[in-house]
């Protein structure tokens, strides 16, 4: 029997309600992973009482038949979500010792439809980052090595926490954000499922804000049926979050119908990149024949404004955290380092609670709207966003979707690039414009680099239509057949 | 115009005013925290009064209410569309290190209020803007030798901040305006205008000119408390400015204190050490839109507002302009008045209202809504006087004894047996009495010594214990002494 770690979400909610297992099983076995799982660094704080005592009452329920969506299914949750009275720390020593007084809408949907909690993951300091490499808690490893090299990879940022996770088989799922990319590199980093759901979608009242025009939570998972089911518990209009969308949450699993027969798939030619890896490309173009071949039509379309995405990005989203982590101020929570005057306990508690990345987009962030330079950079940044947003509803005039590389490389060594905060950015480049636009998108598994690393490739849809998105990753997944496994499972020799 | 003469000839002041107005609501501004004046501190915060991770504000309904009724009932353009914006800037009683506000685009923009001068002139003064935003906590300084203690209580309560063009130019017109606008906000119910409370605040930007000339510089002379401190802190600050500028100095832009114990205004900051607010939209928060049709309804809600409300007081009433202004300035006294007024001479319940009510009032330190002397009770005694139960001088007797016990008109005319002689028997034998004594003074009257009549009445009515009609005792004095 395969082992419970290594069951998909689906398969495991599955497994339970035809009672092959026990939650209580499903939940030790996955505590033993999480254990196991301690030298990628991917947990900042293990939670298995809640996990045990979660499957205790699911069993319970499911004996009553009365299981609800995800019944005992044991989850790892991004430390960017409050969680009640578990020590919340969004990657940053700034919080150090914050327990929420509250539960974040999302977990909180979570837990009401049966799913428990195995931890609080790592992630970038405030979600700031590609490589999970600047979290005040050490980096997170990616379970994947390159062949014939030893050197530990990133596992993507800035959720690279969830992703290392449900990679090594030590969540069966996790809960991730993603600002600019921060859900679907790090999947494709990993070798997973990521979607960023649309703008509005989940709720963000409980998850630390980063940048809130583009913050969005959504699941990172092993397959695009179990990133349905995530999404389908997450999502909901929330009164308490003003940016919620009121509109009707499908269940998202029947959207897997496995017919695309039809679908207008848009291939934007400005995302060839000069100096975008071969392999890249060739997987782009194996994807659209897997499209075709299963009755898709490929239609070239234009996103002319792309290459104004990242500047952009790095302006906005700088803005709006330089305001969002003023209230790290040690006055209220978190850490507070004593100064002679008010004035010197924030540059004090300010510049040891901060690192240098959240350092540099606050300083980014409070240059871009100041006096004299807010219509230079702030305001003009809004108005090509606003064009980037019309150029995808031009393009989604002639298709349905579009079909895009998530991340212009495979997983990098922990050290390569970080010293090139640019060149950092850059692996951005594929996902930032969905956020801009507050579109969803998805990232599949899709191949392997030349040195055996997953490959993602990224499917962007209309706003609300997680449904099509869906429908055509999972037409990816099932042409990809991608059943290649990380080198480190936990649990696992 | 009312200009101040200086060393070198007239100066003209020229005022705007940025009033901060606390909405009415039992709820804050983008929270569910109650908004109650007084309690214990940090007892009214939610999460996200307090700033806490991942919380969001959410616009509370009423509030937007009480800006837009506000802004109809300043003749002032509605924004059907509006944005708020992030004010950012550190204080320790700022929690999110920004006040949301209005910047750019406000909920309310040009409209006007007409200010009534003591001298019985009036003058238009024009409202640039009202915008909606959030209250800071507050500091206090004074309960630990080293360290400032916050209170969030105020932290989030919805201020409308109401802007005035500078069209005012002298300190009682500012005075003026603010008692109006205080009015008008009492009228709609969307701001109680109790300043001491804090609940309406002012910041007055005051610069000086020779008449006619380019603006001069402006100080602001941030929260004064009370309509006396705007005009005690304009009437300085203008001076010093014209002080400053006839000693050969410049006047520097600043932000200005006034310090109420000593009458002056001291420096806070410059203008170099303003803060640089960053202001941009607030990504939590949707644009605000307006539906039409809801703005119509409010529109159609209005109460009846102060100016309306002297015009009909002048012409239905047929008062005079100022006593009409003087009872309109509080709903309740022009409730009360129109109470007392209705179906009775208006005149009459006009004076007594102003008079003798106002004056007890006054006395006893009270408000008319806790007057000890409703306006039935008032009405019933005016009642009394016109069925001639009681003469009006006995009324003022009864209606002093009304605020002291509390009782009815009626009922204190019974008990205290004051209800007027009318009948002319026995008025006719307290005449004779007073007469038969007085032989001498009959003489002199006689003689010609008019003013002796006053005397007659007065013994008659002394020995009637002030009850006697007096008309009655005129015309039988005037009969009995005619030659």
């Amino acid at each position: 029997m395969t082992a419970l770690t290594d069951l998909s979400l689906a398969e495991a909610r599955d497994g339970l309600a035809a009672k092959k297992f026990s939650a209580l099983e499903l939940a030790q076995a996955h505590v033993a992973a999480v254990e196991g799982a301690r030298p990628l660094n991917a947990y900042l704080v293990e939670t298995p009482e809640q996990a045990l005592d979660g499957a205790a009452i699911s069993d319970a329920r499911i004996a009553r038949n009365e299981a609800r969506p995800l019944e005992g299914l044991p989850l790892a949750i991004k430390d960017l979500f409050c969680t009640l009275d578990v020590p919340t720390t969004a990657g940053s020593k700034i919080l150090e010792g914050f327990r929420p007084p509250y539960e974040s809408t999302v977990t909180a949907q979570l837990w009401r439809d049966g799913a428990t909690m195995l931890g609080k993951v790592n992630l970038d300091e405030f979600a700031m980052g590609s490589a999970n490499i600047t979290s005040a808690y050490g980096h997170v490893e990616n379970p994947w090595r390159r062949q014939g090299d030893n050197r530990p990879l990133v596992p993507g940022g800035s959720s690279g926490g969830s992703a290392a996770a449900v990679a090594a088989r030590a969540a069966l799922a996790a809960t991730a954000t993603d600002t600019g990319g921060s859900i679907r590199q790090p999947a494709s980093f990993c070798g997973l499922v990521g979607l960023k759901p649309t703008y509005g979608r989940c709720s963000r009242w409980g998850v630390v804000a980063f940048a809130s025009s583009l913050d969005q939570a959504g699941p990172m998972t092993r397959t695009v049926r179990d990133a349905a089911i995530m999404l389908t518990s997450m999502s909901g209009h929330d009164p308490k979050d003003s940016t919620s969308a009121a509109i009707p949450v499908p269940d998202f699993e029947k959207a897997l119908t496995g017919d695309i027969k039809g679908l207008r798939v848009g291939i934007p030619r400005e995302y060839r990149l000069d100096g975008m890896p071969d392999e890249i490309e060739k997987l782009w173009e194996r994807g659209i024949d897997w499209l075709k071949d299963a009755g898709a039509v490929p239609v070239d379309v234009s996103l002319a404004m792309t290459k104004y995405a990242l500047p952009v990005y790095y302006i906005i989203a700088p803005a709006e955290a330089s305001s969002n982590l003023a209230r790290y101020d040690g006055v209220r929570f978190g850490l507070r380092v004593p100064g002679e005057t008010l004035d010197e306990m924030y540059e004090n508690t300010r510049a040891q609670g901060f690192g240098p990345e959240v350092r540099r987009r606050i300083l980014i962030g409070t240059y871009v709207l100041s006096a004299g330079y807010y219509d230079a950079y702030y305001l003009k940044a809004q108005k090509v966003r606003n064009l980037i947003a019309q150029d995808f509803d031009a393009a989604f005039k002639n298709c349905d979707v579009l079909l895009t590389p998530t991340a212009p490389s495979p997983a990098f060594a922990i050290g390569e690039k970080s010293d090139d905060p640019i060149a950092m950015y850059l692996n951005d480049v594929f996902t930032v414009t969905v956020n801009l636009a507050g579109l969803p998108g998805i990232s599949v598994p899709a191949g392997l680099s030349k040195d055996g690393l997953p490959l993602g490739l990224q499917i962007i849809g209309r706003a609300f239509d997680e449904e099509t998105v869906l429908r055509a990753g999972h037409a990816i997944e099932r042409a990809a057949n991608f059943t290649a496994r990380p080198q480190f499972i936990a649990g696992e020799a | 115009m009312s200009l101040i003469q200086g060393e070198t000839g007239a100066w003209e002041v020229v005022i705007g005013l940025e009033v901060h107005a606390q909405a009415v609501s039992n709820s804050k501004l983008f929270s569910g925290a109650s908004t109650t004046f007084g309690a214990e501190p940090n007892t009214h915060v939610s999460l996200v009064d307090a700033a806490f991770p991942g919380m969001l504000p959410v616009i509370n309904k009423v509030c937007v209410e009480q800006a837009v009724k506000t802004g109809l009932g300043l003749d002032a353009q509605i924004n059907l569309v509006s944005i708020f914006d992030r004010k950012n800037y550190f204080y320790a009683d700022l929690p999110a290190g920004y006040q949301i506000s209005q910047y750019l685009r406000p909920v309310v923009g040009k409209g006007q209020l007409t200010i009534d001068m003591a001298d019985g002139t009036s003058r238009t003064i024009g409202i640039t803007r009202l915008h909606l935003e959030q209250d800071a906590g507050k500091s206090l300084h004074d309960q630990h030798p080293t360290q400032t203690y916050i209170d969030l209580n105020r932290s989030g309560v919805a201020l409308m901040e109401i802007v005035s063009e500078p069209d005012m130019r002298s300190a009682e017109e500012a005075g003026a305006y603010v008692k109006k606008l205080r009015s008008i906000l009492r009228y709609l119910g969307t701001c109680d205008g109790n300043m001491e409370e804090g609940s309406l605040r002012c910041d007055c930007n005051v610069s000086v000119r020779k008449p006619g000339g380019k603006l001069g510089t402006r100080c602001e002379i941030k929260n004064v408390n009370s309509i006396k401190f705007v005009i005690a802190a304009i009437e300085y600050e203008a001076r010093r400015q014209i002080q400053v500028i006839e000693e050969g100095g410049t006047i520097k832009q600043e932000t200005r204190l006034y310090d109420s114990h000593r009458g002056t205004t001291r420096p806070m900051r410059s203008k170099e050490e303003a803060h640089d607010y960053r202001y941009f939209p607030d990504p939590d928060l949707l644009p605000l839109e307006l539906d039409p049709a809801w703005v119509e309804n409010l529109k159609k809600s209005l109460p009846e507002l102060p100016d309306a409300k002297k015009a009909r007081f002048v012409a239905d009433y047929k008062l005079s302009p100022y006593d009409a202004g003087v009872l309109i300035e509080e709903q309740a006294s022009a409730d009360y008045f129109e109470a007392v007024a209705k179906g009775r001479d208006a005149k009459l319940a006009c004076n007594w209202v102003m008079g003798d009510l106002f004056g007890a009032l006054n006395k006893a330190g009270l408000d008319i809504s806790n007057s000890p002397v409703s306006a039935k009770g008032l009405g019933e005694l005016l009642d009394l006087m016109s069925d001639n139960t009681i003469s009006g001088r006995i009324a003022k007797d009864v209606f002093a004894a009304m605020v002291e016990t509390r009782k009815g008109a009626s009922a204190i005319v019974e008990e205290k047996g004051l209800r007027q002689v009318t009948d002319t028997g026995a008025i006719e034998a307290a005449v004779d009495a007073v007469l038969a004594k007085e032989p001498e003074k009959i003489a002199e009257y006689r003689s010609g010594k008019d003013k002796l009549f006053g005397f007659f009445v007065g013994q008659v009515m002394k020995a009637t214990g002030g009850k006697a009609n007096p008309a009655q005792v005129n015309e039988l004095l005037k009969k009995k002494l005619a030659p």
